[in-house]
C-alpha cells in the first residue's frame, strides 16, 4: 500500500504542522551533503539555488546550452496567488478549491492547500528577485483573471512571464554558482538513476558534446525535468522536451500516476502542413478579450470577415454562459474538437476556431489591447503572416501539460527513498486538469518552499549513511547498460530517423489517446505501439559519431516515448471514467459532458514497472476529502 | 521552392571548418527555417551523411537556444525575429543562402552551427542578479514600483542571450547583452543597492571572457531579436563611470 505520508491535523494547518516538526541538520553538516538536481526550470533553479543558500551542495544537470533555456521559459500567461489584492473575494481556500474542482477532483486536498498557501510567498520572492510583473501607474502590482476562475488572481509580465520568471530562479542560480555552492552541468543528459541498497544515490550522464559517460555521486536526487508533452510530437513544448529522466527513474521502480491525464491547450496555432515541428501557444489571457467562434454551418468556404454575425457560432459562450470563452481549458478544447469534428473548422486543414477581437478592440482601443497583447499579435504575425488586428486568429487545441507523472507523496519523494521529483514531473497538484497560470506555481512553490524543507528532512538520516561514491558496483552497471544501449542505438542502422518513429507515435497517440479515448482505440493504439517499438528496434538509423550528435540524444528519447505510450494507453484503458482532460467517449452524458465516476475511480493510478514484457502492475492511492465536496464539476 | 545553401560544417572545437554546399528541393514557404533544416538533415541521414548539428529548443522565439548567421544577418533577414520564428516566404525561389554559426572569440565552434556561450553565463554570475535568498522577501505590494519603471525595466530584461549582439558587432562586444541586464537591474528598487558593484564586476568580466568594446555602431539593436536599446549600453557606461567615481 502506497502511503502519501499526508500530515495529522486541519486542512489549513497541515503544512505548518509539518513544517514544525520537520527535522533540521546543523549548518556546520550541511556542507557535507551533496544534492544532484536534473533540469533547471522553474522547479529545477529554484530549489537548486535554495538548497545551495542554506549550505548543501549542489549540481545541476540540463541537456541545453544554459540553464536559461528550460521550457518553463515559454510560459506566457501568468502566475496565480491568492493575494486578494483586487479584492474581489479572493482566498486561500478559495483558490484552493478553484484548483481542486478544476482538476476534477483527483488531486490530493494536502497538496493542493498547500498550493494555494504557499502563492503569496511566491509573489513576494519574485518581487525581491527583480522580476518585472504589471504594475498599475501607481506602483501596485496588477492583476486579470485567467481560464476558469472568476477572481483576479493571476500576476504577470507582458506575455513573457515564464521568461521573467525564470531569468530570476536562474539568476539565483548563478549568485549561488558564483560563490561556489552549485556546479552546474549544462550539454549534459541524464540517463540514469543509480540505486544503491534501494535508494537513489547518484546518476549517470552522458556530456553531449564530448560523448564522455560521467559518474555523479549524492545523497539526493531531485528530477525536475518538466512534462512529457512532446511524445506528441506536434505540442507546445520544446524540442527537447522528453520524459527520458523520469521514465529511466521509472524503470528503476519509482512509480508513475496520472499517466494518461494530458492537457491540450485550447489556444495554440493549427497545424498547417506536415513538415511542421512544432504547435505555438498563444497565451490563454487572449482569451479574456477574444472570442471564440465557428461558422453555424459546417464546410463553409468562407474567410472569417466574410462570416456575417448572425451565421457565427460562439460556441462556448452557448454552452457555458457562466465561464463563456474562460472555460476551462479541457472543457474549451473539447468543445473546439467537437466542432472541427462536426465540420465547422477553419483554416486550410480545417481544423481551426476563430478568436476574435474586433468586440475588444471597439471597446477599449487598439491601444490597449496592444498594451497587454502586442507581443503575442506581433508572434501570431510572424507566423503566419496575418494582422490579427485586422481579422480573427485561427487557433486550434495542442498538447500541451502533463498533469501526470511521477507518483510523489507529500514530501515530493517518490516511491524511491532520496529521489524526489518537482514540477511538472511529478503529478501531484493539478489532478486530471491543470487551470491556467497554476504550473508556473507549482514549479516555483515546489523548488523555493517545499522541497526546502523535505529534502533536509530526508537528509538528516543521510547523515549517519556511509559515504557512497561513484566506485559503487551499482555505478559500473548503470554506465555499462548505458553504454551497450547507445551502440545498440549506433548499431542498428536500418533506414529510418529517430524523427520518423517519433512523428508516427505522435500521431497514433494524437488519434488514440488525445483528446477523447475509447476502449477500442487505446487497445487498438497499444498493439499498434507494440509494433512501432519493434521496428525501431529494427529500423532506426543514425548517422555520424557519439560525440556531438542530436540524432543519438533524439534516439534515446524516442526509445523511452515508445514504452511511455504504452503505459499511458493503459492508464486510459483502466480509468473507466471520464475525468478533467481523460474524457472516455463510453462516459458523457447526452449532451457531450464528461462523466466521472466516484464510486469507482476516486484514487490515484500509481503504476510500477514490471519489465519490458510485462503488464504494469497498478497500486492505487485512495483519495480522502474530508473539506470538499464532491460535485459535478459545471461551468454552465 | 528550390535552395542552395553553403553551410559551414566543422567536427569539433579544434577542427578546421569549411563551407559545403547542399541543393535542398521541395522546400515550402509555409516551413519555418528550421523545418527546412530538420527536412535536409532526414535526406542527410537517408544518404548515410552527419547532420547538421545546430542549437534550437523552444522554437518560438523565446528561449535563446537558436541562432545562425543567414546571408551574412544574424538571424536572417527579417528584424525583431530569431532564426526559428523565420519562415520559408521570407526567402525566393533559388536563391543562394549562406549558413554560418555565431562567431565571436568568446563562442566558441561545437560542431557546425553550435557554439558554446557559457561566457554569457559567466557575466551573470559575476553580478547579474538581486542577492536576495528564498524567504528574505517582504511583501510584494511594499515595493512600489511605477508603471512606466517597470516596462523599462522589462524592455531590458526581455533579453533572450542568443548572442546575435555578440554576433553581429565587429567587435564582437557583449555590450548589448551586458547593459540589458544592468538597466533592468538598476531601474528597480529590489536591484539598485549592489548596482555599483554590479557594473564593474559584469564590465570586468566580460573582458575576461574576451569580448571586444563597444564602438557604438548601434549593429546590435538591428540585429536583437527582442529589439533591445542600445540606450541600455549609455546607461551601463553612465552607471560605469558614476560607480568608478564614486567608489570608496
Amino acid at each position: 500500500m502506497i502511503d502519501a505520508k499526508i500530515p495529522a491535523g486541519n486542512l489549513a494547518d497541515k503544512w505548518s504542522n509539518y513544517k514544525d516538526r520537520s527535522k533540521l541538520i546543523n549548518p556546520a553538516n550541511r556542507k557535507k551533503l551533496d544534492i544532484i538536481v536534473v533540469g533547471t526550470g522553474l522547479a529545477g533553479s529554484s530549489c537548486a539555488a535554495s538548497l545551495a543558500e542554506q549550505g548543501y551542495n549542489v549540481k545541476t544537470f540540463c541537456f541545453q546550452d544554459s540553464a536559461r533555456r528550460a521550457h518553463s521559459v515559454a510560459a506566457q500567461g501568468g502566475v496565480n496567488a491568492a493575494k486578494n489584492y483586487k479584492n474581489d473575494g479572493d482566498s486561500v481556500y478559495r483558490m484552493f478549491y478553484d484548483t481542486i474542482k478544476g482538476g476534477d477532483f483527483r488531486s490530493r486536498e494536502a497538496n493542493v492547500y498547500r498550493l494555494a498557501e504557499c502563492s503569496m510567498a511566491l509573489i513576494d520572492q519574485a518581487v525581491a528577485q527583480g522580476v518585472p510583473f504589471a504594475r498599475e501607474y501607481a506602483g501596485y502590482l496588477s492583476n486579470r483573471s485567467f481560464g476558469g476562475v472568476q477572481v483576479s488572481r493571476t500576476f504577470y509580465a507582458r506575455g513573457q512571464t515564464g521568461q521573467q520568471l525564470l531569468i530570476g530562479a536562474y539568476q539565483a542560480l548563478m549568485r549561488q554558482e558564483s560563490l561556489g555552492k552549485v556546479k552546474t552541468y549544462t550539454r549534459h543528459e541524464m540517463l540514469d538513476l543509480v540505486l544503491v541498497d534501494g535508494k537513489a544515490r547518484g546518476i549517470i550522464a552522458r556530456n553531449l558534446e564530448t560523448g564522455e559517460i560521467e559518474r555523479h555521486a549524492a545523497n539526493a536526487v531531485v528530477l525536475a525535468t518538466g512534462g512529457y508533452g512532446k511524445v506528441y510530437y506536434l505540442s507546445t513544448l520544446a524540442m527537447g522536451c522528453n520524459t527520458s529522466a523520469i521514465w529511466r527513474a521509472h524503470k528503476k521502480g519509482a512509480l508513475m500516476s496520472g499517466v494518461s491525464w494530458i492537457q491540450f491547450h485550447p489556444t495554440c496555432l493549427p497545424q498547417i502542413g506536415e513538415t511542421q515541428s512544432k504547435l505555438t501557444l498563444m497565451s490563454e489571457s487572449l482569451r479574456n478579450d477574444g472570442r471564440i467562434w465557428v461558422p453555424k454551418k459546417a464546410c463553409d468556404e468562407r474567410v472569417p470577415n466574410e462570416i456575417p454575425e448572425e451565421e457565427r457560432d460562439y460556441y462556448l459562450e452557448r454552452r457555458y454562459p457562466t465561464f463563456g470563452n474562460l472555460s476551462p481549458r479541457d472543457i474549451s478544447s473539447r468543445a473546439a474538437k467537437e466542432r472541427i469534428d462536426a465540420g465547422c473548422g477553419l483554416g486550410p486543414m480545417k481544423n481551426a476556431v476563430c478568436l476574435d477581437f474586433s468586440k475588444a478592440l471597439k471597446e477599449q482601443g487598439r491601444d490597449k489591447i496592444e498594451e497587454k497583447y502586442g507581443n503575442l499579435f506581433r508572434m501570431y504575425e510572424k507566423i503566419n503572416g496575418i494582422d490579427a488586428y485586422k481579422e480573427p486568429m485561427l487557433i486550434s487545441p495542442a498538447a500541451h501539460f502533463t498533469m501526470g507523472g511521477l507518483w510523489v507523496d507529500y514530501e515530493l519523494m517518490t516511491s524511491i527513498p532520496g529521489l524526489f521529483a518537482l514540477g511538472e514531473a511529478n503529478f501531484s497538484d493539478h489532478g486530471a486538469n491543470r487551470l491556467g497560470a497554476n504550473s508556473l506555481l507549482q514549479s516555483c512553490v515546489d523548488g523555493y518552499f517545499i522541497a526546502p524543507y523535505t529534502i533536509p528532512n530526508y537528509l538528516s538520516a543521510e547523515l549517519k549513511a556511509e559515504k557512497v561514491t561513484t566506485d559503487h558496483p551499482s555505478f559500473s552497471e548503470s554506465e555499462q547498460m548505458i553504454r551497450e544501449q547507445l551502440d545498440r542505438f549506433m548499431n542498428v542502422q536500418g533506414q529510418l530517423s529517430a524523427d520518423h518513429f517519433h512523428k508516427t507515435l505522435g500521431k497514433l497517440l494524437y488519434d488514440k489517446c488525445g483528446l477523447s479515448r475509447t476502449r477500442e482505440s487505446l487497445e487498438q493504439a497499444i498493439i499498434e505501439i507494440k509494433a512501432l517499438k519493434k521496428s525501431f528496434d529494427h529500423e532506426l538509423k543514425i548517422t555520424g559519431d557519439q560525440q556531438v550528435n542530436s540524432e543519438l540524444e533524439k534516439a534515446g528519447r524516442v526509445a523511452d516515448f515508445l514504452e511511455l505510450g504504452i503505459l499511458m494507453c493503459n492508464d486510459a484503458l483502466q480509468r473507466e471514467e471520464s475525468c478533467g482532460a481523460h474524457f472516455r467517449e463510453e462516459f458523457q452524458t447526452a449532451d457531450g459532458e464528461a462523466v466521472r465516476n466516484d464510486q469507482d475511480f476516486c484514487y490515484v493510478s500509481a503504476w510500477e514497472w514490471k519489465g519490458e514484457d510485462q503488464p504494469p502492475e497498478l497500486h492505487k492511492e485512495p483519495l480522502v476529502f474530508e473539506t470538499v465536496e464532491l460535485t459535478v464539476r459545471s461551468y454552465k | 521552392m528550390k535552395l542552395k545553401l553553403k553551410i559551414w560544417r566543422q567536427e569539433n572545437r579544434e577542427a578546421k571548418g569549411n563551407m559545403i554546399s547542399y541543393d535542398v528541393e521541395g522546400i515550402s514557404e509555409h516551413m519555418s527555417f528550421l523545418e527546412m533544416l530538420d527536412l535536409l538533415n532526414e535526406r542527410l541521414i537517408t544518404k548515410g551523411e552527419r547532420v547538421i548539428e545546430f542549437d534550437h529548443d523552444c522554437r518560438e522565439g523565446i528561449c535563446g537556444a537558436c541562432g545562425m548567421m543567414i546571408n551574412g544577418r544574424a538571424h536572417g533577414p527579417l528584424s525583431g525575429t530569431t532564426t526559428c520564428q523565420l519562415h520559408m516566404r521570407s526567402f525566393k525561389d533559388g536563391e543562394t543562402l549562406y549558413i554560418e554559426p555565431f562567431r565571436a572569440a568568446a563562442f566558441p565552434v561545437l560542431r557546425d552551427l553550435k557554439i558554446d556561450r557559457t561566457a554569457f553565463d559567466h557575466v551573470i554570475q559575476s553580478g547579474g542578479y538581486v542577492s536576495a535568498s528564498t524567504g528574505q522577501a517582504p511583501e510584494s505590494n511594499s515595493i512600489l514600483i511605477p508603471h512606466d519603471i517597470t516596462e523599462a525595466a522589462f524592455d531590458a530584461a526581455a533579453c533572450i542571450g542568443c548572442g546575435a549582439c555578440v554576433a553581429t558587432c565587429k567587435n564582437s562586444s557583449a555590450a548589448l547583452f551586458t547593459s540589458a541586464k544592468i538597466s533592468h537591474l538598476v531601474l528597480l528598487p529590489q536591484g539598485k543597492t549592489e548596482s555599483a558593484d554590479r557594473v564593474i564586476q559584469m564590465v570586468n568580466q566580460m573582458d575576461e571572457e574576451g569580448f571586444g568594446h563597444c564602438s557604438n555602431t548601434d549593429a546590435c539593436e538591428v540585429e536583437c531579436p527582442q529589439e533591445i536599446s542600445t540606450l541600455h549600453i549609455g546607461r551601463m557606461n553612465y552607471e560605469y563611470n558614476k560607480a568608478l567615481l564614486l567608489r570608496k
